[in-house]
């Protein structure tokens, strides 16, 4: 990852716009080739330092259900409820934190009810309560991560 | 605004990521069997609508050094929320922060933020300087950090069909410490 990665992951934060040839815009603003922005985020994607490269979606308004949840998961059970977690392709992301609550997983689900039957079953299987904390208001972010 | 089924099958179609191709939307239109206007002018009212937050990209915190992720939680008074959740969000090294509700007795915070940084000691640097700055002491808080990653992926909003099958993948069982 060189200061032209970098310069391409910043400007991509922001967006890019939706019209026919959406890259060369991109590409002139940083005064690159289009060739060369393309194949340098493909490598940037094959490196995974870049997750994916697309829509970002905002479920609520999409009628789906997005929420934060936390489990208190005894230590000597912790990588078998992961498994557990992780299984279920409604969860987005799970880490471990250092706190009682020490699991933490996003439920994405394209219906609420099912984000429920999600959390239901989950608490089934692992024993554990699911702490279930959907945002309630969420304050915009001005600046990106800088890299 | 009512999700169609072309709406569905076009965000199905784009959920896992944009071609990387100079005309991206072209491509994705052959696919569906539709004209490239009218990707472009179907995904540009999804934006306008708010569904669509914006086509950019996500960014693995971790593959960039930035191995210390902090949530910082608060237990602010809910008249106050509002005022303190904008503040934090002003600050360039937060990158989400959304108010949650408790659930009491166990968990007291209604503020949630993360702070991304290489390393931990500079988060919590960061943390006392916000504290300070905006005379924060007053307000309960723990910072909570990241230690395994265990799955990290888009969340996908249309359920699996034909056109999304590919997407989903088995789950990545990372273990990376942070």
């Amino acid at each position: 990852m060189d200061s032209i990665d970098a310069s391409i992951v910043n400007r991509l934060q922001e967006g890019l716009p939706v019209c026919a040839r959406p890259f060369d815009e991109v590409a002139a603003t940083l005064d690159l080739s289009l060739d060369e922005l393309l194949s340098r985020l493909q490598r940037l994607l094959d490196d995974r330092v870049l997750s994916r490269f697309g829509p970002m979606f905002n479920a609520e308004k999409m009628g789906g259900a997005l929420s934060l949840c936390a489990m208190q998961v005894p230590v000597e059970r912790f990588d078998i409820v992961a498994a557990q977690v992780n299984a279920f392709p409604e969860v987005a992301h799970n880490y471990e934190r250092d706190h009682l609550l020490n699991m933490w997983f996003v439920i994405a689900t394209e219906r609420p009810e099912q984000a429920l039957a999600v959390i239901r079953d989950i608490e089934q299987l692992s024993g554990c309560r699911v702490y279930d904390m959907p945002k309630q208001e969420e304050f915009y972010i001005g600046l990106k991560l800088a890299v | 605004m009512v999700l169609s089924e072309q709406d569905r099958e076009l965000i199905a179609a784009i959920q896992g990521g944009l071609p990387l191709v100079a005309r991206p939307y072209a491509a994705i239109a052959a696919r569906l069997g539709l004209h490239e206007d009218e990707v472009i002018v179907r995904l540009a009212a999804l934006q306008q609508a708010g569904m669509i937050k914006r086509m950019g990209v996500v960014v693995k915190h971790r593959a960039l050094g930035y191995n210390a992720n902090a949530m910082v939680v608060w237990d602010i008074p809910d008249a106050e929320v509002a005022h303190i959740g904008a503040l934090l969000a002003g600050e360039t090294c937060i990158t989400l922060c959304y108010q949650r509700p408790r659930r009491l007795p166990e968990w007291r915070y209604n503020l949630f933020c993360m702070i991304h940084g290489r390393e931990r000691d500079s988060v919590l640097r960061r943390l006392e300087q916000i504290v300070a700055l905006h005379g924060l002491e007053k307000f309960p808080h723990t910072v909570l950090f990241s230690g395994r990653s265990f799955k990290q992926r888009g969340a996908h909003y249309v359920e699996t069909g034909k056109l999304t099958g590919s997407l989903h993948g088995s789950p990545s069982r990372k273990k990376a410490h942070g």
